[in-house]
């Protein structure tokens, strides 16, 4: 099957109001072309689930959301997400803020089609106040409640990867996977776009294949776009690119200034985005981050 | 006291924290959480587990700041998933710095304000808090002891779970929650008071009582006999130095 489209073939499939998954984690390997082709549609009233970063920040800027499933929303660099922050402060979405790895149970349950997972996580904590939804189960095994975790389950996820094929078998040797594993399963259509695009014989060789982590009935499409993940980092390929996020954050800061980032970075196409940013090249140098 | 024997003596007495967790992975987020939970693994646990802050448990901890040619020193990959099943497993002794701390131990890093549905301040989320506090200990680090951090009632989220008996769930106890030391610029304090009050421990070279008690919003357990906090020894500044080649640490309290 061949599941090659392009990022408009994908914003096609989505529908005002579903609920979308991003995969990577804060400023690392997030499909932001996927993200930016958004922002250039009609689409409204999402649902967005993430571990969040510029992705989270620019969809809210644009209006996109209306409703965030999140843990958190960082460029870990710069910890605060000014168009996250300045939607919050609004009081412009509504939220489902619960701790990391409750999203990731969330994910999981979905991803094993189970209506909960049972953890001690999100107990004691204004996580219960502020999601109501949340419930406390009693144990068939012990006399303690638990906190029980519901399914997450997503109408479509868009992930990052650095190799794909047009099967949909899908590489990432970064040195952190994140939950994107999980994105997949848990989503009734998963749309990856990669930097390469490969001929399936290269997963044949040497240990190529142990770096694919979901098998590739939960890929649906495979979008080739090279720095796709820019100005997040796709490891080991590129870092992220701190003066992009620089420029970006200062631009929350200016009257006017989403409109303006809007115009230069995301109306402009993704070809011309790539040449706006400094070229292939240019961004296949960015360092990767030491912490 | 200058800013930077100051850093030094909170690094060295924060360290100790994690001197009897035995074999735990020892996360300290922030510069001075960081470095003391490396000094802790050198010196007086060296079964401590740590990671390159990324994706890999090391053998040694890393250096902060640019590496040159340091070479990590991998044991096994420890990328996000991998944390939550460590965590979860309990066997974790985290120190992180929130922004705002109440008398229960219950502490902040989502939201500044009133209105959950329109925060004053947004921040960063509750991020791994709420599981941290449920699943082992936990020490917190604050370079600004006022009463901005350590306030009167409840903090305004609470991302992790306190000593706090009116939000346990049924069947828990607060023997099930673990936390261990406060590390601030003026003192050290626990939660050893009566009912888990939080406790003064040591008070830094030159701080008193009442500058504790000022900048604290809540009633603080005072024991009769307060010590100073212990100055570092010349091995530990040696150490220090390794982990520190860019002397980073210099500029955490200042500005």
């Amino acid at each position: 099957m061949n599941k090659l489209m392009t990022a408009g073939d994908v914003v096609a499939q989505l529908r005002d109001g579903m609920t979308i998954g991003i995969g990577g984690w804060g400023p690392r390997r997030k499909p932001m072309s996927l993200v930016r082709e958004i922002l250039r549609s009609p689409l409204r009233d999402l649902t967005v689930v993430a571990y969040g970063g510029a992705d989270v920040g620019m969809l809210c800027a644009a209006g996109k959301v209306r409703k965030l499933v999140f843990a958190f929303v960082s460029l870990d660099f710069i910890p605060l997400e000014p168009y996250f922050r300045a939607a919050r402060q609004a009081g412009a979405i509504d939220v489902m803020e619960i701790d990391e790895g409750m999203l990731l149970l969330g994910l999981k349950a979905a991803a094993m089609r189970v209506p909960f997972i049972p953890t001690r996580t999100g107990l004691g904590t204004d996580v219960l106040t502020h999601n109501p939804s949340l419930r406390l189960v009693d144990s068939p095994y012990d006399e303690r409640q638990w906190l029980a975790m519901p399914a997450l389950p997503l109408d479509a996820a868009l992930l990052h990867v650095d190799r794909a094929d047009v099967r949909g078998v899908c590489q990432v040797k970064g040195p952190d996977l994140y939950m994107d594993d999980l994105y997949a399963r848990a989503a009734a259509h998963t749309y990856v776009s990669c930097d390469e695009l490969v001929d399936p014989a290269v997963f044949e060789r040497d240990e190529e294949a142990r770096y694919v982590f979901w098998e590739r009935a939960e890929t649906t499409g495979v979008v080739h776009v090279p720095c796709g993940a820019h100005p997040t980092s796709c490891a080991p390929l590129y870092g992220f690119d701190v003066k992009h996020f620089k420029e970006y954050a200062a631009s929350a800061r200016e009257p006017g200034g989403w409109a303006q980032y809007h115009e230069r970075y995301v109306a402009c196409g993704e070809a011309e985005y790539l040449q706006r940013v400094g070229g292939e090249a240019a961004v296949k140098k960015l360092p990767l981050p030491v912490f | 006291m200058t800013d930077t024997t100051l850093v030094d003596t909170l690094i060295c007495a924060a360290s100790e924290a994690w001197c009897d967790d035995g074999e735990v992975l020892a996360t300290g987020i922030g510069v001075v959480p960081r470095l003391a939970a490396s000094l802790a693994r050198l010196t007086c646990n060296p079964d401590l587990m740590m990671t390159d802050s990324e994706a890999w448990l090391v053998a040694e901890p890393v250096p902060i700041g640019p590496r040159g040619d340091y070479r990590l020193r991998r044991e096994t990959h420890m990328g996000f998933a991998r944390i939550f099943d460590n965590v979860w497993g309990g066997k974790r002794h985290a120190m992180v710095g929130p922004t705002q701390i109440d008398r229960y131990g219950q502490a902040n890093i989502s939201m500044i304000g009133a209105d959950y549905r329109k925060p004053k301040a947004q921040m960063l989320g509750v991020r791994g808090f709420p599981g941290n506090s449920m699943n082992h200990a936990n020490s917190f680090f604050v370079p600004n002891h006022g009463t901005k951090v350590f306030v009167e009632g409840e903090v305004d989220m609470v991302a992790s779970a306190g000593y706090n008996p009116a939000r346990l769930a049924r069947g828990w106890r607060l023997e099930d929650i673990d936390i261990r030391q406060i590390v601030t610029n003026l003192c050290v304090m626990d939660f050893g008071g009566p009912s888990h009050q939080v406790r003064l421990c040591s008070l830094h070279a030159g701080v008193t009582v009442e500058q504790v008690r000022q900048a604290t919003g809540f009633p603080v357990h005072v024991p009769a006999d307060v010590p100073i906090t212990a100055a570092p020894t010349a091995l530990q500044l040696e150490l220090l130095a390794r982990l520190d080649p860019h002397g980073l640490r210099a500029s955490v309290l200042g500005a």
